[in-house]
């Protein structure tokens, strides 16, 4: 009977973190308790979607964006989480941008590097460069792909009703 | 797919109210995906939906919490959060407004999503 869509859950792990860290210290919190908000998270994530999913067709687009999401976190009224998303994406925009810009110079690296076997000169640049070179992109960049690639065939089990 | 986490929190506790999200977006896409009508997803749009969730999960045990008897026993339980999802008008869309009963008694889940559609996933 169940047949168990485990791909609409959410890693338990991270819910139990997230709990974990928003209840107070040495709270016991039981194993159904924790399956049920795992559950209702990724309920949560679907109704969300919808939401945001009206605003977009509202305005004739097929792309949901940020704006249609935080009309949906209105909507389902939940205010109180307008705030800290704007401020998350903030901080998330800036991040993507300085990837961005942190590729660029990896590749701007490699050509000059490619250049530097004829010309020495090039240690200072370097240096500079490599000042600006906090993180890795890699992990960030997965995402940026993440949109519109593969078109998984998901084998969702529901049920209609 | 690979997941798109920064580096676990190395700061006190909220690393979740940090910029950073812990929820692997990958995931939440798959989620969205699921969903009939959307069609493409924007990344910020994304990124705004894993946070938000984050925020909900949060909101969530705390409300149940406080609205249980956590604070004498320190714990959560299961029926702390069915209570909490009748009680308060902030999660009835878990308890199937939209017709499905989301809380059973044994413990199973059920949850119903969109008004266009409406199914159930039996867990």
């Amino acid at each position: 009977m169940a047949e168990r869509p485990e791909d609409l859950n959410l890693p338990n792990a991270v819910i139990t973190r997230i709990i974990k860290e928003a209840l107070p210290d040495g709270v016991n919190v039981s194993k159904e308790a924790r399956r049920a908000i795992s559950q209702a998270a990724s309920v949560f994530v679907l109704y969300a979607t919808s939401c945001s999913n009206n605003f977009a067709m509202k305005a004739k687009r097929k792309t949901l964006n940020a704006g249609d999401v935080l009309a949906a976190m209105e909507e389902m009224e939940f205010e109180r989480f307008l705030e800290p998303l704007r401020e998350a994406l903030e901080v998330y925009k800036k991040g993507q941008k300085g990837k961005k810009e942190v590729s660029e110079q990896k590749r701007k690296d490699k050509e000059k590097k490619a250049d530097s076997e004829n010309d020495k000169s090039r240690e200072e640049e370097e240096e500079d460069e490599e000042e600006r070179m906090e993180e890795e992109p890699e992990a960030e960049n997965e995402a940026e792909e993440d949109e519109e690639e593969e078109e998984e065939e998901m084998d969702i089990q529901l049920f209609h009703c | 797919m690979k997941m798109s986490q920064n580096t676990p929190d190395k700061e006190d506790q909220s690393s979740t109210n940090k910029k950073n999200i812990s929820l692997p977006i990958s995931r939440v896409r798959l989620i969205m995906k699921s969903s009939p009508d959307v069609s493409s997803i924007n990344q910020d749009a994304l990124f705004l939906t894993t946070k938000a969730t984050e925020l909900f999960v949060q909101h969530l045990a705390v409300a149940s919490f406080n609205n249980g008897p956590g604070k004498a026993t320190n714990s959560l339980s299961y029926t702390d959060l069915a209570n909490t999802a009748e009680e308060m008008e902030t999660f009835h869309f878990l308890t199937g407004e939209l017709g499905c009963r989301l809380y059973r008694p044994a413990g199973t889940v059920m949850f119903s999503a969109s008004s266009s559609l409406r199914w159930c996933v039996l867990l």
